[in-house]
């Protein structure tokens, strides 16, 4: 199973970060990929990422209200729902994708995070593009 | 600018059907304004397309290109080279600019990816509404800078009519009544004597009654000589 994560620097790699420190147990099957801000994901990343074979992919970034760059979660929101319809229209399924807000001190959210992604990516079929890659 | 957005995907998707290597072309003009066709939608529709291509095991071959014009010759002669080693071309630019392409590539089928709907301005970001109809027969001096030809929905040069409730045309969906916004123009402006003219028939010949319109600019038509100095 592979599952992608675009995380903020400021909260979602840092709440990552946290949950190491703080020997949270999740998934080994998750890649974190850290960006800037959440303004950086693009809807080519997402889907980019169902290309090369991952079974779910997330975003997860500052709490609304609280990016460091004022709007990136809110642009992040955007391009996932965008990712949402595009990845219907291909019958991927849209559940694949989510976007989640979380604190860097939310070491114990992030960690529900994952476990969500992961659930999800159990219940669903794994993506035929995975066994390729 | 032209203002369009792009077909659905699953439309797109059976077009394409049969063909192998594909040129997703855009523009970096008004589609590039309104979000529907620059550089930017054809790296996702791109993208879009390279997944599905995997999933369905179509072995496609997609590439990008997004041209400054794709209504202008002198800019999509820079096609060439891609074209040449393309079995379609999707042009996700306004009909102006599919046409463009497949007037200067007769052998290369070219789609369109995107529906052209009207020349119209964002209101604010992500909205964008139709302002004009291009009908040949300007007269904005006379109605306040609001076109009564598209932004009244029966196209009435004597309004409004008696659907206007609250400002708000009788179609609903919050369209504004563009008399009421005439009205209010010409109020601030301080004109409101020209409501109280009666706007005549208007002449629709300039519009789309007599087939394409075709406008012919003598000084910029080149002459035999500037021609053959040309080729």
């Amino acid at each position: 199973m592979r599952i992608i994560g675009y995380v903020c620097a400021h909260a979602g790699y840092a709440a990552a970060d946290l949950a190491g420190e703080q020997r949270l147990h999740y998934s080994a099957d998750v890649t974190l990929i850290q960006v800037p801000c959440l303004g950086r994901v693009d809807v080519t990343h997402l889907l980019r990422a169902f290309r090369e074979g991952a079974d779910a992919v997330f975003v997860a970034g500052c709490l609304e209200g609280n990016c460091h760059h004022h709007y990136g979660n809110f642009e992040a929101k955007k391009k996932v729902a965008q990712g949402k319809r595009i990845l219907n229209d291909l019958g991927l399924g849209s559940e694949r994708l989510e976007m989640f807000n979380v604190a860097s001190n939310q070491a114990w959210l992030f960690k529900e995070v994952v476990d969500e992604m992961t659930a999800r990516a159990t219940r669903l079929a794994p993506n035929p593009l995975g066994a390729r890659n | 600018m032209i203002v369009g957005e792009q077909k659905p995907l699953n439309e797109i998707v059976a077009m394409l059907d049969g063909h192998h290597r594909i040129l997703i072309s855009g523009c970096r003009s008004c589609v590039a304004i309104c979000l529907a066709g620059g550089e930017k939608e054809v790296g996702v529709l791109a993208e879009s397309l390279r997944l599905h291509s995997a999933l369905k095991g179509k072995g496609w071959e997609v590439r990008e290109n997004t041209v400054e014009r794709q209504c202008e010759k002198e800019w999509v002669r820079e096609l060439s080279p891609l074209v040449k080693e393309t079995d379609v071309v999707l042009s996700i630019a306004c009909g102006v600019g599919a046409q463009t392409i497949q007037s200067l590539y007769p052998d290369t089928r070219v789609l369109p990816g995107l529906n052209t709907s009207n020349m119209g301005a964002p209101d604010e970001p992500g909205v964008f509404k139709e302002k004009c109809g291009g009908c040949g027969d300007c007269v904005l001096h006379l109605t306040g800078g609001i076109c009564p030809i598209v932004r009244c929905a029966k196209s009435l040069l004597n309004g409004p009519c008696g659907g206007s409730q609250n400002g708000k045309c009788e179609i609903g969906n919050d369209t504004p009544c563009a008399w009421e916004e005439i009205y209010q123009s010409l109020k601030r402006l301080g004109r409101l004597d020209l409501i109280e003219r009666n706007i005549p028939p208007k002449n629709w010949i300039p519009s789309r009654s007599g087939g394409p319109r075709r406008i012919i600019r003598p000084e910029a038509v080149l002459t035999k000589e500037q021609k053959e100095a040309k080729e």
